[in-house]
């Protein structure tokens, strides 16, 4: 069968691929694409390691066929930072040590992201189950809650 | 608590050198990395617990277009099963039966062939077009259906006590006379308890990328707790010599013990031989859980006695563990840690090795020590209300000290038991007010700890800056860590060291990153390591300054004249003393090598609430707080993670991870849907107490503290549990259905 050729919006960069139908975005963002940030750690929407945002909302790559791409906008953990300058969340992930393996952190930054763009004062709780679909069998979820709530606050006190 | 003070870096929350890799996505692990040419490896896996293979055709798979190869056990180097070949401590005889099935399928997902084409579609077709002949036989997979008197035996030749047996191993520690002591004992409890076997559940699922030339030389990338064990199971598994195999540790997504065997590096090597391309090999979720890991599932009994007083006078455990398929479940931390925590005159403790027709075990967190806790540290708090005592006075009262020879042999140096049970009692948590249908339990343990081989080379850059080659992958931030050590002792800022993981070709062996080891060993190597080299910098600086080099002092990442000659020159900076290596006598750099000794066990007393939801049957951690004897937090941050890791760990332990088995014997929950690991909403913060008694065998006092945190969980929720309803549960886990059933049947 012939491939189908994808047009769409990577990280603000227009991108084209091609791709088998039954491929899974996830499968184009590792294969051809070359991004390897997103990770597969179940193929089944249960993990939240290939969060990405999809026309800024927060979907499983690994749930999405790659040629649903075509003509939407995608964002991936590698257009997180802005240049040499990391997100807020990147930074604060690394100073308060959110990460360990740092497998789960590419999911739990996009997913974080895409949270404090729609609620930047979340509550705890409000962390807690925006987070509740990507799993990390490392930290035990502390330091990345507390991480994301400090963002938040760091972000809106620089912007008032 | 903090007894070593004055330091610059070490004990500082310092950025990780790989963190700006793993929080962009540059990082890469084991699955992100391609080769030019490469095929893709799928494996073809037995649908039966049991079964003879009597045959297999692999023609029509050789025969499909894109099918480069295909290997079978047979292309495996045989490991005779009358005779032990050990590495470290895995038997290359189950090792290889592991890998690939041999004389017979052992369990649901046993390797029976393996298959490389040109897609991961084609080698997954093709492994359908493989033949395999097979006699189906009964199985086993439960420890009271394999212990029966007519039981499926899985190995004919496996003996136990002169009969074929399914017990492949036993072991028993023994301390003064357990009878007697009974006898002197005013107050006995007694008691049953199993647990399930659980997944060490890393997120990242094994995968490798291997390429072999035709001359044999094989490089291989992949993630493992372990590059030089990858080489060596690797080169005793093909045949290939350790010198011509090159381990690339890519970074791991996690381990927990999982990745500290291998389970697709000699199958890509084999089909990367055979096809003469790279191959790579990704599992499924649904393969890691139907073929990896996990821990035993276990039946334990303890029992215990003790004075009126509170005082322990005896106490005997028997633990059965399942190992799987093939022999080697983690009994040794059943048997030796359960015990641990106390000084009891009169301990006898028991452990047995259960086969059945289940994955193969492997390491987990301590592996066996939470199984035993369970159960030791769930009588203990039957015996504190028995004794009307408080359970941490009740432990406080027979605590391990300094000098108490602990069931398992050695004689604790100074440790830090007493000042974690001491800390829990007076933690605000201890005293805190508890609401309806809530309850609080606390429950202590022990791990043992390792040390063993560890190799560092520790060079100076001609620009004055640091590069520190370790040999042990770092799951969990072991290099931030390092760094902090080797930047306090040289006097420079920790931004200026990059600590690398090398290689099996680029560093001298090390041992697994497994055994809370790591740190330990490493923070020793770099050590020397590094007094090494500014050795080497006094030496430099006396040349120059043409004074002897026993005048020279090292300080603040500069050379001095010391005394007498204090003042006479200006200070001669790390940058300075690089810049002139070429002229004064070349690089500067320093490796050391040894077999590290003086690791010490670790201590933990954890305090946990929860809240029964009466209706739904489910149990809430509402708070917890987890105290340990650290050794010295070199940097904390990543100390109190591996504590809060291990305590979540342990509460998806307690209340809802299990493999559910259909009629057929096979695992009906093999995702992350249904085999439930907690998750963020689950989960309140875990408060962490850090304890630093330094270990006085390290340099820096450090003592393993990723283990330790998973040993109490299990137990502190159940004691919580029994203080929330009344009732006990003594079968893990602590599930909804389960605890419905339970109030259920209280009516
Ligand atoms: S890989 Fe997509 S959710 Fe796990
Ligand atoms: S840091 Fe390892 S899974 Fe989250």
């Amino acid at each position: 069968m012939a491939k189908l050729h994808v047009s769409t919006t990577i990280n603000g960069e227009p991108m084209e691929f091609l791709c088998e139908p039954n491929d899974t975005m996830l499968d184009a963002l590792r294969g051809p694409l070359g991004l390897t940030g997103s990770k597969e750690g179940c193929a089944s929407g249960d993990c939240g390691a290939c969060s990405i945002l999809l026309d800024d909302r927060l979907v499983c790559s690994c749930l999405m066929l790659s040629a649903e791409a075509q003509g939407h906008e995608i964002r991936t953990i590698e257009g997180m930072a802005d240049g040499e300058k990391l997100h807020p969340l990147q930074q604060k992930f690394l100073e308060m040590a959110a990460l360990q393996c740092g497998i789960c952190t590419s999911g739990m930054l996009v997913a974080s992201d895409a949270l404090l763009k729609k609620n930047p004062q979340p509550s705890e709780e409000e962390v807690r189950f925006w987070l509740a679909g990507n799993l990390c069998r490392c930290t035990g979820y502390d330091k990345i809650v507390r991480a994301v709530l400090e963002t938040a606050q760091d972000m809106r006190e620089a912007r008032n | 608590m903090n007894v070593i003070t004055n330091n610059k870096w070490i004990g500082q929350r310092t950025i990780r050198p790989d963190g700006v890799d793993k929080v962009t996505g540059r990082a890469a692990f084991a699955a992100d990395t391609t080769m030019p040419g490469m095929i893709w490896g799928k494996i073809l896996r037995s649908p039966h617990p049991h079964a003879r293979i009597k045959s297999i055709d692999t023609s029509k798979a050789l025969a499909l277009p894109g099918v480069k190869a295909v290997v079978t056990a047979r292309d495996i180097v045989d490991f005779p099963v009358d005779k032990s070949v050990m590495l470290g401590i895995q038997d290359m005889r189950w090792m290889c039966r592991n890998v690939m099935a041999r004389e017979k399928a052992l369990f649901p997902g046993h390797p029976v062939a393996a298959v490389a084409a040109t897609t991961e579609a084609i080698a997954a077709k093709a492994c359908e077009l493989i033949e395999v002949d097979y006699e189906v036989l009964p199985w086993a997979i439960e420890i009271d259906d394999a212990l029966k008197a007519d039981a499926p035996i899985l190995h004919e030749f496996n003996k136990f006590e002169g009969k074929p047996s399914n017990i492949a191993g036993k072991l028993e520690v023994k301390k003064g006379d357990i009878a007697q002591g009974f006898k002197e004992a005013e107050v006995v409890i007694e008691r049953t308890f199993t647990t399930r076997p659980v997944h060490q559940g890393y997120i990242e699922p094994h995968a490798c990328l291997i390429s072999v030339a035709a001359d044999n030389k094989t490089t291989i990338w992949s993630s493992s707790q372990g590059q030089f064990m990858v080489r060596a199971m690797t080169s005793y598994l093909t045949g290939i010599p350790q010198s011509d195999i090159r381990a690339i540790p890519a970074e791991i997504g996690g381990g927990f013990g999982g990745k500290t065997i291998v389970y697709l590096e000699p199958l890509a090597t084999l089909l990367a031989k055979k096809s003469g391309r790279p191959v790579k090999m990704v599992m499924t979720r649904e393969e890691v859980m139907r073929a990896t890991g996990p821990t035993s599932g276990s039946k334990s009994t303890v029992k215990i006695g003790a004075k009126k007083d509170g005082t322990i006078v005896a106490a005997q455990g028997t633990f059965y563990l399942q190992a799987g398929a093939l022999p080697g479940s983690p009994i040794r931390g059943a048997v030796g840690c359960s015990f641990s925590p106390y000084d009891i005159p009169n301990v006898l403790s028991v452990g047995y090795d259960v086969l059945s027709n289940r994955s193969k075990v492997a390491a987990y967190r301590a592996p066996g020590a939470p199984i035993g806790a369970f159960a030791v540290e769930c009588v203990m708090d039957e015996l504190a209300s028995a004794l009307k005592m408080d359970p941490l006075e009740l432990r406080l009262k027979n605590a391990a000290r300094q000098g108490t020879k602990a069931a398992h042999g050695p004689v604790f140096p100074r440790i830090g038991y007493v000042e974690t049970l001491e800390a829990a009692k007076a933690h605000p948590h201890y005293a805190a007010p508890l609401g309806k249908l809530q309850g609080r339990g606390v429950a202590s343990g022990f791990w043992f700890n390792a040390g063993g081989e560890s190799s560092a080379q520790v060079n100076i850059t001609e620009d004055g800056n640091v590069v520190v080659t370790t040999g042990h992958p770092d799951i969990g931030g072991s290099r931030a860590a390092i760094a902090n050590v080797c930047a306090e002792l040289l006097g420079i800022d920790y931004r200026q060291v990059s600590v690398l993981i090398g290689d099996t070709a680029t560093v001298g062996f090390s041992n697994l990153t497994g055994g809370s080891r790591v740190l330990f060993a490493s923070a020793m190597v770099v050590t020397q390591s590094t007094e090494k080299v500014i050795t080497t910098l006094r030496e430099r600086a006396a040349k120059i300054w043409e004074i002897d080099p026993e005048a020279v002092k090292w300080e603040n990442g500069a050379a001095h004249p010391a005394s007498p000659n204090a003042g006479q020159f200006e200070p001669l900076t790390l940058a300075e003393l690089a810049a002139k290596a070429p002229q004064m006598g070349g690089p500067i750099g320093a490796g050391v090598q040894l077999n590290t000794e003086g690791a010490e066990g670790g201590f933990g007393t954890h305090i946990c609430d929860v809240e029964v939801d009466v209706e739904l049957g489910i149990v809430r951690v509402i708070r917890y707080t987890a105290v340990q004897d650290v050794g010295r937090a070199v940097h904390p941050g990543y100390v109190e993670g591996q504590m809060q890791g291990g305590v979540a760990q342990g509460i998806g332990w307690a209340l809802n991870e299990e493999y559910i088995y259909n009629k057929d014997g096979k695992v009906d929950n093999p995702g992350f849907l249904d085999y439930r690991m907690p998750v963020c909403s689950d989960l309140p913060m875990i408060d962490t107490v850090m304890v630093e008694v330094p270990n006085p065998k390290h340099p820096q006092g450090v003592k393993g503290v990723g283990e330790v945190p998973l040993v109490p969980v299990m137990a502190a929720v159940a004691n919580a549990v029994h203080h929330a309803l009344g009732k006990r549960f003594y079968s893990l886990p602590m599930s909804p259905p389960k605890v419905l059933a339970a109030l259920e049947a209280e009516g």
